[in-house]
């Protein structure tokens, strides 16, 4: 499959030169876990057997005669009953009440630990991959074996960074024949926002500033929540966005001052289309004076769109995007 | 018996869309007939702590669908082979998951079908199942 590919870590790209050695070192102790067995081999609590077929078939409103009608399942290719072949996974599941990491030596349970110290905390399935050797019939008795099939490095994704692991669970019948396997792989990753959801969608992050020299205090400012102005220290002149010189007195000294939090709306609009996934939508884009004298542009905030007019007064607003990045929003507010 | 057969099969065929409502119950009972006690799957207020806004579909439900999917189409001759998928969007309750699926591969008897499960947040799951089919010709397609 395609999207198996993307974990090999053949194709897997460093993603800090400048920390080479750590990391190097680190997706070495990863490898370490590779074809490395998760617990005992496991087996089936029952046979495969009609009763479980037929609480899944009703679930799954599956009404392949095969399954469940004995005389069209002879008369079928299958000659027989047969048990669902994406019923694999569903005859060896944890029971209920047993945790998922207790027990004796778990490498999967170590490996987990481990990619967890280095920050990648949450977890979301990505592919699942089945494979059937043949179909179940009611009777069989199955045993299973799962193996740590691959880690990825360190890979970029739209959830943020993390690694790619990938199980792979063998299914074998009462005389060892093997009959299915399963690749399960999940990404763990570093939480860009306290949300990490199992098996959730987290939303992307907002498209990252090129700090420069020149304005990196500005972003610095609303990383501590204080929205910063701009002051020439020869003049006093204030000035934004950020700049070298002032533009009266064409100093490069400059110092900042911590805007009150004060404004009125100078201008606005609201973009529906092209949408970036990381914004939200109607995106209300307001042109606000601030109350010192300077103007920037910012997002609303807690705004309905019959509150945007021209002159209505906003207060100031710094909101944390994500872990690297805070931004001022403004809202309307009375008088 | 129904269904279709292999040399009556083409690339670019489209299988019916199937619409799911994906209630509730049928999320729970569908988690629970699969073994899948995983409270996410029926527990809303564990959910939520666990950051999701709500329960949400599990895995072993949406392969379930997928290969009913297929053998509705195929028939009761089908084997199915493979079934590859990626996952993306939750299936969350109130939503409905459409079903879409097209003839991608042919050869030796066994097709592929390109399979998306489309909810109202986007595709919670493309994927690709690879099945044999009824009535292949005696010597094989190749």
């Amino acid at each position: 499959m395609s999207q198996q590919s993307t974990a090999q870590p053949s194709e897997a790209q460093p993603s800090a030169a400048q920390q080479a050695a750590p990391q190097a070192e680190f997706y070495d102790r990863l490898q370490t876990f590779v074809g490395q067995e998760i617990g005992a081999l496991q087996r089936a609590p029952d046979d495969v057997n009609v009763a479980m077929i037929r609480h899944w078939c009703d679930a799954m409103g599956d009404a392949n005669p095969v399954y469940l009608d004995e005389d069209a399942a002879a008369a079928s290719a299958h000659g027989g009953l047969v048990a669902p072949p994406t019923m694999l996974q569903a005859w060896i599941m944890r029971p209920y009440g047993v945790d998922r990491m207790s027990g004796g030596p778990n490498p999967y349970r170590d490996l987990t630990e481990f990619v967890e110290s280095a920050g990648f905390t949450s977890v979301v399935a990505s592919n699942c991959e089945q494979t059937y050797d043949r179909y179940l019939r009611p009777g069989d008795r199955l045993t299973m074996r799962t193996v740590i099939d691959s880690v990825s490095n360190e890979k970029t994704t739209a959830l943020g960074a993390g690694h790619f692991i990938t199980t792979r669970q063998d299914y074998f019948d009462a005389v060892g024949e093997r009959v299915g396997t399963m690749l399960f792989r999940i990404l763990k990753f570093r939480p860009a926002h306290e949300q990490g959801a199992v098996e959730a969608t987290p939303q992307p992050l907002r498209p990252r500033p090129s700090l420069t020299h020149d304005q990196l205090f500005w972003f610095e400012g609303l990383q501590q929540g204080k929205l910063a102005i701009q002051k020439c220290s020869r003049c006093g002149t204030l000035r934004h966005p950020p700049g070298p010189m002032c533009r009266e007195c064409q100093s490069l000294e400059w110092t900042t001052v911590e805007a009150a939090g004060g404004g009125s709306i100078h201008s606005f609009v609201v973009v529906h289309y092209p949408q970036i996934p990381s914004l939200e939508y109607p995106n209300q884009v307001l042109l606000v004076d601030l109350d010192e004298g300077v103007r920037v542009v910012a997002n609303s905030i807690d705004t309905t769109y019959d509150q945007l007019v021209i002159g209505a007064r906003v207060e100031l607003s710094v909101q944390r995007c994500d872990d690297e990045l805070s931004l001022p929003f403004f809202k309307v507010v009375a008088g | 018996m129904s269904g279709v057969r292999y040399c009556d099969v083409s690339i670019g065929d489209e299988l019916a869309p199937l619409a799911l409502p994906l209630t509730r119950s049928f999320i729970v009972a569908a988690a629970i007939a699969s073994r899948d006690y995983q409270d996410v799957h029926h527990d809303p207020e564990l959910a939520r702590e666990k950051g999701s806004k709500d329960i949400f579909m599990n895995i072993l439900t949406t392969n379930g669908l997928i290969g009913r999917y297929v053998t509705d189409w195929a028939g009761p001759d089908a084997v199915i082979k493979k079934v590859a998928i990626r996952l993306g969007a939750p299936n969350y309750p109130g939503d409905t998951m459409t079903l879409t699926g097209t003839v991608t591969t042919k050869e030796n008897g066994e097709v592929e079908v390109a399979v998306v499960g489309a909810n109202g947040l986007g595709d919670h799951v493309t994927g690709t199942v690879v099945v044999a089919l009824a009535a292949s010709p005696p010597d094989g397609a190749a």
